[in-house]
């Protein structure tokens, strides 16, 4: 398929390498069965992680400690490329990388980075990250997860998280609890007693992700185990800005791939004697998408660019999040049209894309929290706070 | 173990390629620069040789100034520098000129094992492994689709048409290598990280001690006389099962000498 603004002519020679390595690894490895992966409702994380870990993937924009070092772009390029595979392997390298690797990387002490980082970056070892409760999503403040230090000085953890990408698979936890000084983060192993992670069924989007529950009763944690360096929800609020600018990259390639499909389809399709994309109103179709889809590739590399020279805003973030995952949930939608019945099986991919961007739409701050950050970046007036 | 391994910068073969009007050379801005495909199972085998006998892989390539994207992706597969062999007096040579300079460049740099594609996806010709080898004064080991190396012997099965044939040599050699021999790595992203700090020599004809005048489009020994488009793939025949498929299907066949 023909890109239309040929924005991959603005990337650099390490970029397409770096989007050539990935998208190999996504046609040669992922492609091939990430329908069978999505109607079973498993991911082989243990047989990809590994893989991703040699290909440097997990951890790629942090410098050291076993990660590649990679610039905003190339991180985002990388993403938009999981993605075009499936959302689920996207949100695996985004947890992976953004959300457990990026608060021990950022605000943990020496100990905790030699532990933990060259494990994970390797693929070794499997991370998730505790937020989101189930009385609390938007409103993370509110959380009821509690960390309270005893006299010897261990934490005990108890509560409870929801909707954690990795939960049941991790090998390691980052937490995050209500203590007398405000919220902290911890780094759980999941092996610690008290510990539990049992997984979400009955999902119908995200099917090839592992998301669990997360259980803290009396998980009783050494010292070390508080990442020294923040206090306050910034801590796992910039670790959301990071995963969301992933997100804004990856459903990039998630709407490329509904697009394809169309177009393929379209020009195979023969409907009343000739392919359907030779009707107007077919075209009017691809035309809108193709649209939406090279302003939302522009918006990507734009805050990418922003990100690499260190001015990239929060509030921009969001910008790029509403947008563009808005704009891929309604290409993945009017690719269905274009597929027809063909639209709903998962033959092809865009049925399988259009249910995971239901998730991805709520997930990382959701498409109303990202529309009041919005509002308040222009009013500067509070609507939630 | 000093392997330098031979790569060429060559249209993506799923781009439409073109010959230049002038001087019916290859348009090389009209497709985007890649591996050659088989090229790219040369650099694996060397790096898994590497990785086996220790050493140092050098990449050489023959090609104008847009191939560093070539060099660049070798190095980030983890071959160790390169070699970028780059003159316009070079623009434009034949198979026979091509392996003279690449010759010349092979003994400036040292080796005790060459490998290379056995052939390329634009040019298609086949023959430079057994020319270098031959201008080099050096073994041929060519179509290998399994390589061992054991001190200064070197031994590889070559692909022919009835299985393959156990070939033996000593050091140095030159290897071609065909697709059935490894699965290459892609580049990892700290292998992309680590190739922007490796070093690459350019070298002129001057540098590689190349005489001007057996290379180059004015010095080649055979001439694209002329060239058309080629036409637009004409509709498929169906063939229709009605209990003769079987038989259809092989006449089709044999009516085009397939069979």
């Amino acid at each position: 398929m023909d890109d239309l603004l040929e924005l991959d002519d603005q990337l650099t020679p390490e970029h397409r390498m770096v989007r050539d390595s990935v998208a190999g690894f996504v046609t040669d490895r992922v492609l091939p069965h990430v329908g069978d992966w999505f109607e079973q409702g498993v991911f082989p994380a243990r047989d990809l992680a590994p893989v991703l870990g040699s290909l440097g993937m997990l951890g790629m924009h942090l410098e050291g400690y076993g990660c590649a070092g990679l610039d905003a772009v190339s991180y985002g390029v990388a993403c938009r490329e999981l993605e075009a595979g499936d959302s689920g392997l996207r949100s695996f390298v985004s947890v992976q990388g953004s959300l457990a690797m990026f608060p021990i990387w950022k605000y943990g002490s020496e100990e905790q980075k030699r532990e933990w980082l060259p494990r994970m970056a390797s693929g070794e070892a499997i991370g998730c990250f505790g937020l989101t409760e189930p009385d609390h999503g938007s409103d993370p403040a509110g959380m009821r997860t509690t960390a309270k230090q005893d006299p010897s000085g261990d934490w005990m953890l108890n509560g409870a998280k929801m909707w954690i990408t990795n939960g049941s698979i991790a090998d390691v936890a980052v937490v995050w609890a209500q203590t007398d000084d405000g919220i902290r983060g911890f780094v759980v192993p999941t092996s610690t007693p008290g510990f539990s992670a049992p997984e979400i069924h009955r999902k119908m989007s995200l099917r090839a992700s592992v998301t669990s529950s997360l259980y803290f009763d009396d998980v009783r944690l050494p010292a070390s185990a508080v990442l020294p360096g923040v206090t306050g929800l910034k801590g796992p609020l910039s670790c959301l800005t990071e995963a969301r600018f992933g997100i804004l990259w990856g459903v990039v390639g998630a709407a490329r791939a509904c697009l394809e499909a169309a177009v393929d389809y379209a020009r195979t399709r023969v409907q009343f004697g000739r392919p359907i994309g030779a009707f107007q109103l077919t075209q009017e179709k691809l035309a809108w998408m193709a649209v939406a889809l090279g302003q939302a590739g522009l918006t990507a590399l734009h805050l990418g660019r922003l990100k690499d020279a260190g001015t990239l805003k929060p509030r921009q973030v969001s910008f790029g999040k509403l947008a563009n995952v808005r704009a891929a949930l309604d290409i993945a939608r009017q690719a269905r049209t274009v597929l027809g019945a063909n639209g709903v099986t998962l033959e092809y991919p865009v049925i399988r894309h259009m249910n995971n961007l239901e998730s991805v739409l709520t997930y990382e701050g959701t498409q109303e929290v990202h529309l009041l950050t919005l509002g308040k970046a222009l009013t500067d007036l509070d609507a939630f706070r | 173990m000093n392997i330098v391994v031979c790569v060429k910068q060559v249209p993506d073969t799923a781009t439409e390629r073109k010959l230049r009007s002038d001087d019916k050379t290859l348009d090389r801005e009209a497709a985007d620069g890649v591996v050659n495909e088989l090229d790219e199972y040369a650099v694996e085998e060397a790096l898994k040789l590497k990785e086996a006998h220790g050493g140092e892989v050098t990449v050489l390539t023959m090609g104008p100034g847009k191939a560093t994207e070539t060099i660049r992706k070798v190095l980030a597969m983890g071959a160790d520098k390169a070699v970028h062999l780059s003159d316009d007096a070079l623009h434009g040579s034949d198979a026979l000129s091509t392996s003279y300079a690449m010759a010349q460049a092979l003994k400036k740099i040292g080796f005790d094992l060459v490998v290379l594609g056995s052939e390329s996806t634009d040019a298609r010709t086949g023959v430079l492994a057994a020319m270098l080898a031959e201008r080099l004064g050096v073994p041929q080991l060519t179509l290998a689709n399994k390589v061992e190396v054991n001190g200064s012997a070197i031994a590889v099965q070559r692909l022919t048409d009835y299985g393959y044939d156990k070939v033996e040599a000593s050091l140095p050699a030159v290897v071609s290598v065909v697709e059935k021999i490894n699965e290459p790595r892609y580049p990892s992203f700290k292998g992309i990280m680590a190739a922007k700090k490796k070093p690459v020599e350019t070298l002129g004809v001057a540098d590689a001690e190349i005489s001007a005048d057996q290379v180059g489009l004015a010095n080649a020994w055979s001439e694209v006389v002329d060239f058309a488009v080629a036409p637009p793939r004409a509709a498929g025949t169906v063939v229709k099962d009605e209990g003769d498929g079987g038989a259809k299907i092989a006449e089709f066949l044999a009516s085009k000498k397939f069979v």
